[in-house]
């Protein structure tokens, strides 16, 4: 038999995820973490012996769920196949007068229940008084109040959860029987009637007998919840008494969802009355004073943009040097290891396979940790929710949400930590959709390929009307180019594939307050950790696959000539000479490699494809190259060149490009096509890290295989229309 | 439910009341599903509600209802009639 299960349950934002992370991950024994976005996150841990299953729910304002994530949630909850044996329903002390509606629907479920009041701290600062005795005998149910970051309070969490699993009907401390829970039913005013002939419904179904106060409870819930849900195991006899109930209220003039949930509130404000002192403090006043600048209608808008700019220069320019450091200790190895195996195939994969594919994936890591470094400062200190506050307006009108905005910033630096960003979305649905376009934000990588094209295909000493550059032109293009596209995308997704419910906004700004530096430190790690082990791997994989693809098969007699090519140039005297020499056989050799490999077979097997775009085959070999990064397409190039080692800025790339011809003569670079390859670069999916970390973010390959295939056709679309459009008009051809 | 469809002219939304000024909230129309979500959140009617701020660009509004703030949308705002608007903050 497996384990008890325990749900973690609460509304979004009370500390649910702190407080399941602090509980399980000090005793976790089966490490199942499929991350955030994926339904349900499980761990079994022990407590004093006994084992049992916690599963993290997604936050839920209600036990009527509204959207995909609160459907997850509420039907774990009720389920009666896979049925809970404890529930730790967690609310946040400072607002507790909302947090206890879905708190008292939990208890009203009659599992066995621990309230877990969070924030306990914050509710002392601002000297918020909670009379946890009396709340207990109120609820009917133990409450341990906790400060879950410095783990105040979880050793009584997990005995009262022990008591829950082991003797669910004794009563907590300071609880009399009688009282609380099995007390008086809340009365439901007009809608009385409705819930009667409801709980009459249930009645006359087999097998679902409950106490009164539960029975009651049932019915209120299936009052509001049915009707245009999606729910399921709810009996046919019970949908039809709701259905004539409802008909019966709108005849009369009765808002019955209105009546139910007034109750429940009316109920939680006489409870509180009692239990809740006050608070007196001055600190939200504070904050409230603090919000007067942060989010004046002037100057708000001032520090939200030197804030982003902040952000966005740190991802762009300060990450840099340390990609750098990595990229030179990756080289370092890449020597060292090349000398100290044989030559051989075994040599080639280790040094340009396994360590090039290390190197693929911890270059991420400088830029992912001072996003999130900058991330946790702004959501702890209370300003990632402003900038939220800030910016939905521009948002909503592509049917984004305001937390939307950040990892669509950070995209322009790079896609990798702009989708691990997204988590910062709560809505599944919005973050699925932000996680979608934001690789079409042109990040970093494509810059090399802009500016080695537009070198390539533009005459520096040419300006038009007298001043602009037509490179200078191109490279704005472009960023226009990615910002239209990337919202567009988001205002069709959103209203196609992921159409659901309205969207709509629910934010809190919480009272500012310092960032703990460990937290901020913890939860960067945390992040890095994550990216490396679950996303590092398969970007691993991926490019070690790639450089089979890009230099398997291999001829034995080409392999052979250049030997006897090597042994001649070894006899050459004069030392600078042979380097020379030795070189350029190095270039021919890599160059005739890639061309009889798989990739090169498979690019002149979609030349016809990619022709109508203005591309050769050359070209769509290194589209495939770029797979491994966008920015290898140039080295790639250089590569299919005979040009060894080649950046944006060699000069022997930028001339062998610019007199590439086509079989008839005509030549490949030409204005037109470089700028229509620009255009593909800033729609395609042209990057395996990207693809694995929106897998390992989404959940699934469902999501990464349906961003791959719009982007691919968008790419390939409007590139066609780019460069077909071009020619008919007879613009630089 | 009859209930959806825009208020009458006369009657105020939460839209409408001013930042600084207090209502009660007496009634949340529009697509059931929102409505009652919004209730859910604390808008119940009978319930004070205070217009704490509105963001920079007018949109959304964030307001102070059973002693905690909550930031809404105006289009949602928009649903929810208020009457007994007065100046200054609620209890």
């Amino acid at each position: 038999m497996s384990a008890p299960l325990v749900l973690v349950a609460g509304n979004p934002n009370a500390g649910k995820t702190t407080l399941f992370n602090a509980i399980t991950g000090a005793f976790a024994k089966v490490g199942n973490y499929p991350g955030i976005t994926v339904d349900k996150v499980e761990k079994e841990i022990d407590i004093d012996g006994q084992a049992a299953r916690f599963v993290d729910l997604p936050g839920s304002y209600s036990l009527t769920s509204r959207s995909e994530e609160e459907r997850v949630a509420v039907e774990a909850i009720l389920s009666e196949t896979e049925k809970a044996s404890a529930l730790i329903v967690v609310a946040d002390a400072t607002t507790l007068r909302r947090g206890l509606y879905f708190a008292t629907q939990l208890l009203d479920t009659g599992i066995p229940a621990v309230l877990a009041l969070t924030m306990m701290d914050d509710a002392r600062k601002l000297s918020l008084g909670v009379d946890l005795e009396r709340l207990a005998q109120a609820l009917g149910c133990p409450v341990v109040p906790l400060v879950a970051p410095r783990g105040e309070g979880l050793p009584e969490l997990r005995q009262a959860v022990k008591r829950a699993l082991t003797d669910p009907t004794s009563p907590p401390a300071g609880y009399r029987k009688g009282e609380g829970a099995s007390g008086e039913p809340t009365p439901l005013g007009k809608a009385e009637a409705a819930i009667t002939a409801i709980e009459e419904a249930y009645a006359r179904e087999p097998g679902t007998a409950l106490p009164p106060k539960k029975s009651r409870a049932r019915a209120a819930w299936a009052l509001v919840s049915l009707g245009g849900d999606d729910l399921k195991g709810v009996p046919d006899g019970v949908r039809a008494a709701v259905d004539e109930a409802r008909k019966k209220a709108d005849e009369a003039g009765i808002d019955l969802d209105a009546e139910v949930v007034g109750a429940r509130y009316r109920a939680i404000d006489a409870l509180l009355d009692d239990v809740l002192t006050p608070s007196k403090s001055k600190k939200r006043r504070i904050s409230q004073r603090i919000d007067d600048v942060l989010v004046h209608p002037l100057w708000g808008l001032v520090i939200f943009a030197a804030v982003m700019f902040l952000v966005f220069q740190t991802l762009f320019a300060w990450a840099t040097p340390f990609a750098d450091l990595i990229e030179a200790g990756v080289n370092a190895a890449k020597v060292f290891t090349k000398a100290a195996i044989p030559p051989g195939p075994f040599n080639d994969l280790v040094v340009d396979g396994v360590i090039a594919g290390v190197g693929n994936v911890l270059v991420f890591v400088p830029q992912i940790a001072l996003l999130f470094v900058f991330l946790t400062i702004l959501e702890d200190s209370g300003y990632l929710a402003r900038v939220a506050f800030v910016i939905d307006r521009v948002m909503a009108k592509v049917g984004l949400n305001g937390r939307a905005f950040v990892p669509m910033l950070s995209g322009f630096a790079c896609a990798i930590p702009a989708v691990m960003a997204t988590r910062t979305i709560e809505s599944r649905r919005d973050r699925l959709l932000t996680m979608l376009v934001v690789p079409l934000s042109s990040c970093s990588a494509r810059l090399p390929v802009y500016v080695l094209l537009t070198a390539v295909v533009f005459d520096p000493d040419r300006k038009l009307l007298g001043f602009l550059a037509p490179g200078a032109l191109a490279l704005f293009a472009m960023y226009l180019l990615s910002v239209v596209f990337s919202l567009s995308a988001a205002f069709v997704i959103g209203r196609t594939v992921l159409k659901g419910p309205r969207p709509t906004l629910v934010l809190e700004l919480p009272v500012y307050r310092m960032p703990r530096p460990f937290n901020v430190a913890r939860a960067t790690w945390q992040r890095v950790r994550r990216f490396l082990v679950d996303a590092g791997t398969i970007i691993l994989a991926l490019t070690i696959v790639l450089w089979g693809l890009l230099n398997y098969p291999r001829n034995a007699e080409s392999v052979a000539r250049f030997e006897s090519m090597r042994a001649a140039a070894e006899q050459i005297e004069s030392e600078p000479e042979k380097a020379e020499q030795l070189a350029a056989i190095d270039a021919e050799e890599s160059g005739d490699r890639l061309r009889s490999s798989i990739a090169g077979k498979v690019g002149h097997l979609i030349e016809p494809a990619i022709q109508p775009l203005g591309f050769d085959w050359k070209i769509g070999v290194g589209i495939l190259g770029a797979f491994a990064a966008r920015e290898v397409f140039v080295s790639t190039l250089g590569l299919v060149y005979d040009v060894q080692e080649a950046t944006e800025e060699t000069p022997s790339l930028k001339d062998a490009l610019k007199q590439a011809k086509h079989a008839d003569g005509r030549p490949v670079f030409t204005p037109l096509a470089g700028v229509s390859l620009m255009v593909f670069f800033v729609l395609a999916a042209q990057c395996m890290s990207t693809l694995a970390v929106v897998k390992r973010e989404s959940g699934s390959w469902k999501w990464a295989g349906f961003m791959f295939a719009y982007m691919s056709g968008l790419a390939y679309l409007v590139t066609l229309l780019v460069y077909q459009g071009g020619r008919l008009l007879g613009w630089g051809i | 439910m009859s209930t959806s469809g825009r208020a009458p002219k006369t009657t105020r939304t939460l839209a409408e009341l001013p930042v600084g000024a207090t209502a009660t909230v007496e009634r949340v129309l529009g697509e059931r599903r929102l409505a009652i979500r919004l209730m859910e959140l604390g808008l119940v009617p009978g319930t004070s509600v205070h217009v704490e701020r509105k963001a920079p660009l007018g949109d959304p509004v964030e307001l102070s209802i059973r002693g905690y703030g909550l930031s809404i949308r105006r289009a949602d705002a928009d649903r929810i009639m208020i009457g007994d608007a007065r100046e200054g903050e609620s209890p």
